[in-house]
């Protein structure tokens, strides 16, 4: 279970600037549970836009966002809707935002925010990671999360380190950097990587210290 | 006259780099100081390089300061939050440190001690923008300051790239380095006059001064390795050769690093020379070169 929710509304229409068909993903995963990207969500979602002068090309919530295979087949019964829009809004965490960047080749805005469950961390049998950091960084870095792509979680670009598109840590590991800017500029989006990224608020993803007592002080407290 | 005066009256800059040790014996950073006095411009101290745990580049500054060489703070992310970036930077001032070079820092996983917890709370573009913070009398949250602090800030570029994402990466990170207040750059090592020109030429608009980087070559193993290990670097088979073939290695090192610097004079503002324990020789290189 990864937990989400959704972001500012001024946040999500200020990465739509400019932009006028969007399609929208929810997610009937963990998105729905967490009332951040179910069907009521993205209905909910589709009235806004619409109310905001936005036209939305179509709308959809599959099953599970984060595996790549499900939301290719079942996106191609909507290629025509998807092709019309702009971009695709996507309501759901970090890691089915990365996925639907992975597969379709349209610039994804993330509309959620995955949050930090106490300390846990969910966990995904495909490539896409989420750190919960609470403050989504995908609409800068196409789609990959520079925070589990790159080795020292750098947001405002590389450091100096890769060699031949590998991380100095792991020569086969991919630079993450290196893999926003191809996917960058693949969905020609390369004036992101300008934008300056202010500091992130790290408190947002450390575990809650009320969830890191411990057996011991918890049972003092039962008196 | 200060580094930032020279640079700003567009005069040619010579800085070399000092790296502490591993310990307490200061001995070697007063004895270098003396014998740079005078010789260059200023001199970087590194903040713990290739994550190795040494003297801290605070206290060197301050001895480089007190044998009257003019100090480079050279400043990572990697072992410092921003309570702590912010509080060195203080403390830095207060000494009398008015440059500071602001960098990622190397991964830990590299160094001597690779259980260490990384830190990277802020990265190199952000603390610059903190540091103009401070120079503006606040801290990075709004905080008025008692005193502000009055820094020259500077930040680091390879301009050599293997692959084109890399090429564009460092340039974009460039540009947004100056944007949050980078007013001089330093270099990786460069070896490659040729290449180090095209990027001087996409860079121009820029307008700011660039000190190229020049790391004397002690040997061909030397050269091959940094050629295998660090970013960035690329040393031309025909000068490998020439260290190969040299009957006195260092002399040759020497003559190599005396070359490039008389022809990087040319094209840019000013060199950087990371002698990596060749500190001694950087006055010869400078006769060598002419300086």
């Amino acid at each position: 279970m990864i937990v989400s929710q959704q972001k500012p509304w001024e946040e999500i229409l200020g990465y739509l600037d400019g932009e006028d068909g969007i399609f929208i993903l929810g997610c009937n995963g963990c998105a729905q549970a967490s009332g951040s990207g179910g069907p009521t969500q993205v209905a909910e979602m589709q009235q806004k836009l619409e109310g905001a002068g936005k036209e939305v090309t179509g709308t959809m919530v599959i099953d599970f966002l984060c595996q790549k295979a499900l939301v290719k087949s079942r996106l191609r019964a909507r290629t025509e809707q998807v092709a019309a829009a702009d971009s695709i809004l996507v309501m759901t965490c970090g890691l089915g935002v990365q996925a639907v960047a992975a597969s379709v080749n349209k610039v994804c805005h993330p509309s959620c925010d995955t949050v930090n469950m106490g300390g846990s961390r969910g966990e995904w049998p495909s490539d896409e990671r989420c750190m919960e950091c609470g403050e989504c960084l995908l609409e800068y870095t196409g789609g990959i999360c520079p925070l589990t792509a790159c080795t020292k979680s750098l947001t405002n670009g590389a450091c100096g380190g890769a060699r031949e598109g590998k991380c100095e840590l792991d020569p086969e590991k991919d630079c993450g950097w290196e893999l926003i800017y191809q996917r960058l500029k693949q969905k020609d989006q390369l004036g992101q990587l300008r934008k300056f990224i202010p500091p992130k608020s790290w408190d947002k993803m450390m575990p809650n210290p009320k969830t890191m007592s411990t057996a011991l002080w918890a049972l003092e407290k039962t008196g | 006259m200060s580094l930032k005066s020279r640079l700003e009256e567009g005069k040619f800059v010579i800085t070399a780099e000092v790296g502490p040790l591993k310990g307490t014996d200061t001995s070697e950073i007063e004895e270098i100081a003396e014998l740079l006095r005078g010789m260059v411009d200023a001199a970087n101290a590194t903040d713990q390089q290739s994550s190795v745990m040494r003297l801290g580049s605070l206290a060197t500054c301050r001895l480089l300061k007190e044998k009257g060489l003019e100090p480079v703070l050279q400043m990572t992310c990697r072992d410092r939050n921003r309570l702590a970036l912010q509080s060195d930077l203080l403390s830095a001032y207060v000494l009398g440190i008015e440059n500071v070079l602001a960098l990622t820092g190397d991964l830990p996983a590299l160094g001597d001690q690779p259980q260490a917890k990384p830190v990277y709370d802020l990265d190199s573009v952000q603390l610059l923008w903190v540091i103009n913070r401070l120079n503006e009398g606040y801290d990075m949250v709004g905080n008025e300051l008692q005193g502000k602090t009055n820094f020259f800030p500077g930040a680091v570029v390879t301009p050599e790239a293997d692959t084109e994402a890399k090429r564009e990466l460092q340039l974009i990170k460039m540009e947004k380095k100056i944007a949050t207040g980078a007013r001089f750059f330093q270099t990786q090592a460069v070896y490659n006059v040729d290449s180090f020109a095209k990027f001087m030429k996409r860079v121009e608009g820029f307008n700011i001064p660039i000190l190229a980087g020049v790391i004397p070559l002690k040997s061909a193993g030397m050269a091959r390795f940094m050629n295998k290990n660090v970013a960035g670097v690329f040393v031309p088979e025909e000068l490998i050769d020439q260290m190969a073939k040299a009957e006195d290695k260092a002399q040759m090192g020497i003559e190599i690093a005396a070359n490039l610097i008389k022809e990087l004079k040319d094209i840019c503002h000013g060199v950087h020379i990371m002698a990596i324990g060749w500190e001694r020789k950087v006055p010869a290189i400078l006769d060598a070169a002419g300086l």
